[in-house]
């Protein structure tokens, strides 16, 4: 089959550089040209991701459309791509989201539009790079180089007020997390070089060296730490609402649709299969630092005056359900958080393009400045309405499915965390329509809001497309759950096969607990 | 019964019609697509109905199976239909009682700048409720569940404008969503027990693999009536109810009133069997169904908003049905249930007609000698008071009675005793509501008086016809005549495991017709004294009810004031959670985690500013560093 020899993955990386190179040759008074040209270079992706989607066969658990050539031999530095289950959704979440990102930027951004779209292109491609790259030293390339266009686009387009501060923020919180991540990819590396003899940075030959329980569980933190902050988990959030708020629009829709899922994706991808023991002797922490995320975001949602700022708290109390589904170790709760992460990705980044819309029109991200604005704005208006119950998890729409499907596996192995992660459910409603409420209901109070106008075409046609897939995933989740199936089945098999090796029991919190005893009891 | 999708599907249409085009359609013909697929979808299950007749008894019970909606491991969930007697009831009636609703709005709306609004709400009401009712498996139900709950939400905030109506709105989602939570975790535990959420295969290995009164059991069946407790409004999760009368009032007749909030009574009826295996659930069950009864109708004596009475009556009449289901009486749990729908929605559609006549006028301490002028509407609603008095023949006589005779044939003699007493109390504030509204001295501001008219005819056709039901729906279950039991009949198929585990006579085996006729004296008896106190209060001595409340002056601020249940829950847990939000905010969150994380970034900003005082740029200085340094390096080496 052709798909085997044409590089489609490459392809599908690196096409938004030939959108960037494009640009470069565009005149920068030339506004048209250069949001069409980054349009469709955007659109040509996520045709190609269809591509990918279609071609992927899900009842293979390897990873598919390979790509390998040798890239700095005599280091063992492979260029290698392919994609399995999981990372397959999160490329589709993110090529879906770029065609998105460049029209909801179509008017908004008034100076340096060039630069602008340049960064959001080479953006697309690290982000792209990290899902497909399966070379620990291409992973990590993509993975930092991904930070500086990001940081630019708070830097250069963010709010006046506060933007250094935040983008420094961000950049060194992530950059400090990576080094930990850097060294342990290094000890990694040389680990397998004694034992086996060969040098690769491969994941797929890295994998297959079983490491002893003590070395894991440096490297478990190692990568953990990296991640953690990505993610954000508690308690190392604090840099996720200075860097929403501070965010352009379109920054804010890209970091918290695709950036975040990073961390998440990276526990799934590295943490779980390279450090199985390590994964379960570190469960109870990881599920109580999920727990504490969980209420702890959602208690600081109730007091946030700024919507951004609110929002970003919520995401820290939605990916918080994200680590406690992978970390249940069940194929419901870790299937549940992997189609978590689309969600949040798609009703999240929908806030934010709306949050977006409506500071474009009024100049402020104060909850206090609204008030009554169904009235003037009844389209935007339903749109909110229909992210926020999205985020809350309604049934029928997206939410409702993986935040399910997380706590029946969290249930599983413990009732009582899928107790404190359901409190979650119910407080997220009540900061989330207490917002809305604030927002949209009530009387028009502030007079600039009167003669708000209502969504143009152009913005209900970019919110039509993630509206259609929160329902799509609300009512007919199969359609996605079925290709990640396979590949989440087989990570957790080595976590649960280790599980069983090292204690011959099956429950892995028997074994967290036994392991915990273990270390402190002797 | 494989089309048995339409059913749903019709209002749903109907929802999507009015919320995409609405505002572009003129205004008859948006009443005519909602009332329509209402309409139609009464047909089709009027269909269902005859076609599920035909069956013999034990075989009406059918499952279409569409699609899987979820699957991850062993874990399936389809979106499937579970026709059997107990949901054919529930689908007419929310079809039946839905339709003349929508039908009713036609008049009641008429001026309502948000008319295709609200009819898309409705119709979204309308599908969800039947998805509710119709679904084979738990999750299906929940889906229902949390959609009318989304309706609930949207339509009780209608006016949005009103600060008092968007607050009533996000309480009733909140309050609903604790018992969701309750509910959830239900589903949780019967998943991990019984490997499966399908109804059937439920109750089937429940059957197999519990005794009675085991652990697991009891707590799935608590769990999903904290969920209960939530939807139907009973002790200590009703505070929604009541404030959800800011909602149009064709509103409060289907959802508050007719419907969704009965959804708790089905789904414990649903799931008779688990219930049965249950004691201890089960006890608790009659316990707050009668706890509520009798609590919101001592509310209801005092209360002067026409609405808030129906409201506290309704959650005292949800508390009935659930006393009848927690004695093991789900027959008359659910007979109770349908008559209550048509006279509740009937009272309901009544009161706003009233309201409607008097432009928005709520307080019934200013109406008062509307008989004249609104005959129908005062016809219809007397008959409504009638039937949930519990006067013979009316509907709610059958229902209630059948309630309180088993309650007592169960053993539980106190439980009897008090819902005896609450059907009493629901005479007396019933007829106060009469008597205040229709009877004696207009009190009206004149203002509104000079506007007072009949409802136009879409409001009055429903309000007959919901009286007639009032008055003939109880004539399909009476009991002590041989084939009375009709409804009963129908049902008994549905709950025959229930009944065996339960040893239930269940109808079959007749107690002395002697007792059961004079339980039936003493109810008429109660209900008519409520009657004539209410006459000698509010009608001979109109100055007796004033004198009452300042002679009982501490308890008639109790009542008044709901118990200070509201200011109790807000005290107790809204603020302290609101301040713990704040200072952990504050203190947490800003000082601590981001404190240290700044506190880092200034710490090498200060270290480097001391370390950046080497770098002078001097060489001298440099080579003098380099010279020392490779002077300690010697030494370092020397010294090994």
């Amino acid at each position: 089959m052709e798909s085997l020899s044409f590089p489609l993955l490459s392809f599908l990386v690196f096409l938004p550089l030939v959108g960037v190179l494009v640009l470069l040759f565009v005149d920068r008074e030339n506004e048209a040209v250069q949001r069409w040209t980054a349009l469709t270079v955007m659109g040509f992706g996520f045709v190609l991701a269809l591509f990918v989607y279609g071609g992927f066969d899900p009842e293979n658990v390897g990873f598919q459309f390979e790509e390998q050539y040798a890239w700095i031999p005599g280091l063992g530095i492979s260029y290698h791509l392919g994609v399995d289950g999981i990372s397959l959704l999160l490329v589709m979440l993110t090529a879906f989201l770029g065609p998105i990102c460049v029209l909801a930027c179509w008017t908004d951004i008034r100076s340096r539009l060039k630069e602008f779209l340049v960064c959001l292109l080479l953006l697309q491609t690290g982000m792209l790079g990290v899902f497909v790259s399966l070379d620990l030293v291409l992973f990590y390339v993509f993975w930092e180089v991904m930070l500086i266009p990001m940081a630019l686009l708070i830097l250069i387009w963010g709010h006046p007020a506060r933007r250094v501060y935040a983008a420094v923020k961000f950049f060194l919180y992530t950059m400090a997390g990576s080094v930990f991540m850097l060294v342990g990819i290094l000890v990694l590396y040389f680990y397998q070089a004694r034992t086996t003899g060969t040098l690769s940075f491969d994941l797929t030959n890295i994998a297959e060296v079983p490491l002893p329980f003590s070395l894991q569980l440096w490297l478990f933190l190692a990568f953990g730490v990296a991640f953690a902050i990505k993610v954000p988990m508690f308690p190392f959030h604090t840099w996720l609402p200075d860097a929403h708020t501070e965010a352009p629009t379109v920054g804010s829709v890209v970091l918290a649709a695709v950036l975040l899922k990073m961390g998440t994706y990276g526990f799934l991808r590295f943490n779980l299969p390279l450090f199985p023991e390590a994964s379960v002797f570190f469960m109870p922490v990881m599920i109580a630092l999920a727990l504490v995320g969980i209420i702890y975001g959602a208690f600081m949602c109730l007091v946030q005056k700024d919507l951004k700022r609110l929002i970003a708290f919520s995401s820290v109390s939605h990916l918080g359900f994200v680590i406690l589904g992978i970390f249940s170790f069940t194929v419901q709760g870790v299937q549940g958080g992997v189609l978590q992460m689309i969600n949040h990705g798609l009703s999240t980044g929908a806030l934010f393009l709306l949050v977006g819309m409506l500071y474009e029109r009024r100049h402020t991200r104060m909850i206090a400045d609204f008030g009554g604005l169904s009235t003037p704005v009844p389209a935007l208006t339903t749109f909110f309405m229909i992210a926020t119950l999205a985020s809350i998890g309604l049934p029928g729409l997206n939410g409702f499915v993986g935040e399910f499907l997380i706590l029946l596996g969290t249930f599983h192995v413990k009732p009582v965390w899928a107790v404190l992660g359901a409190t979650g459910v119910i407080l997220a409603a009540w900061y989330m329509l207490w917002m809305v409420q604030r927002v949209f209901y009530g009387r028009v109070v502030h007079e600039e809001n009167r003669g708000l106008l209502d969504l143009a075409p152009r913005e209900i046609g970019l919110l039509v497309p993630v509206v259609v897939m929160m329902v799509w995933i609300g009512v007919a989740p199969t359609t996605f759950l079925e290709k990640s199936e396979p590949a989440v089945a087989h990570t957790l098999r080595r976590v649960q096969e280790s599980v069983q090796t090292a204690q011959g029991r099956n429950a892995p919190w028997a074994m967290a607990c036994a392991a915990w005893d273990h270390l402190t009891g002797k | 019964m494989e089309t048995a999708w339409v059913i749903p599907a019709l209002p749903f249409a109907g929802f999507l019609i009015n919320g995409l085009w609405g505002r572009r359609l003129p205004k008859k013909f948006v009443g005519w697509i909602a009332c329509g697929a209402m309409g139609l979808a009464f047909l089709a299950a009027s269909r269902l109905l005859w076609i599920l007749l035909q069956e013999t008894p034990t075989g009406r019970f059918w499952e279409p199976v569409y699609y899987t909606w979820i699957r991850a491991g062993d874990f399936q969930v389809d979106v499937s239909f579970l026709i059997d007697p107990l949901s054919m009831v529930m689908i007419l009636v929310v079809t039946g009682v839905g339709f003349l609703i929508h039908v009713y709005s036609i008049g009641y709306m008429h001026e309502d700048p948000g008319y295709p609004r609200y009819f898309a709400y409705l119709n979204l009401f309308a599908s969800a409720m039947l998805l509710l009712v119709m679904a084979n498996n738990l999750l299906v139900m929940f889906v229902g569940w949390e959609g009318v709950g989304l309706c609930s939400y949207l339509l009780i905030g209608f006016w949005y404008e009103k600060q008092s109506a968007s607050d009533a709105g996000k309480k009733a989602f909140i309050v609903n969503r604790i018992g969701d939570f309750g509910f959830l975790l239900g589903i949780f535990l019967t998943f991990w027990t019984f490997g499966s959420l399908n109804f059937r295969e439920i109750f089937e290995a429940a059957l197999v693999r519990f005794p009675t009164g085991d652990a697991v059991v009891v707590g799935i069946t608590l769990l999903l009536f904290v969920g209960a407790m939530g939807k139907s409004a009973q002790i200590p999760l009703y505070v929604w109810l009541p404030d959800a009368m800011e909602g149009p009032t064709p509103v409060s007749a289907l959802i508050h009133a007719a419907t969704m909030v009965t959804a708790g009574v089905y789904m414990v009826a649903r799931c008779s069997v688990l219930y049965a295996l249950a004691p201890f659930s089960m006890g608790f069950v009659a316990m707050i169904g009668c706890t509520t009864a009798v609590f919101a109708a001592s509310i209801g004596l005092v209360q002067n908003d026409i609405k808030r009475v129906l409201a506290y009556s309704t959650v005292s009449q949800l508390g009935y049905m659930f006393l009848g289901c927690g004695v093991g009486a789900f027959v008359a749990g659910i007979f109770h249930l349908m008559t209550h729908a048509f006279f509740k929605a009937l009272l309901f559609l009544g009161a706003g007609s009233v309201i409607h006549a008097l432009s928005g006028e709520q307080d019934i301490q200013r109406m008062g000698g509307l008989r004249s002028k609104l005959p129908v509407t005062f016809a219809t609603f007397v008959m409504g008071s009638l039937a949930i008095a519990g006067i013979f023949p009316f509907a709610g006589f059958f229902s209630k009675d059948e309630i309180l005779f088993e309650t007592l044939m169960s053993g539980h003699w106190v439980l009897y005793g008090l819902a005896l007493g609450g059907a009493g109390l629901t005479a007396f504030y019933m007829f106060r509501l009469v008597f205040l509204t229709f009877f004696g001295e207009s009190r009206m501001d004149p203002h509104a008086a000079h506007h007072v008219h009949e409802a136009p005819r879409t409001m009055a056709v429903p309000l007959m016809i919901l009286a007639a039901l009032s008055l003939t729906g109880g004539w399909v279950q009476i009991p002590g005549i041989e084939g009375g039991r009709v409804f009963g009949a129908f049902l008994d198929p549905v709950f025959h495991e229930a009944s065996q585990l339960l040893g239930h006579h269940g109808g079959a085996t007749h107690p002395p017709l002697w007792l059961e006729g004079a339980l039936m004296g003493v109810s008429v008896a109660v209900a008519l004294a409520g009657i004539f106190l209410a006459y000698g209060w509010y009608m001979k001595d109109p100055q007796r009810p004033v004198r009452a409340a300042q002679k009982f002056a501490r308890a008639y601020r109790w009542l008044f004031h709901k118990y200070y249940v509201d200011e109790f829950y807000q005290a107790t847990v809204v603020n302290p959670l609101k301040q713990a939000a704040e200072s952990t905010h504050q203190w947490v969150d800003r000082r601590f985690i981001d404190g240290a994380v700044d506190g880092t970034g200034s710490a090498f900003r200060s270290l480097s500013a001391v370390v950046r005082r080497i770098q002078t740029g001097l060489v001298h200085h440099y080579a003098l560093s380099v010279l020392a340094g490779a002077c300690v390096l010697l030494l370092f080496v020397l010294a090994l």
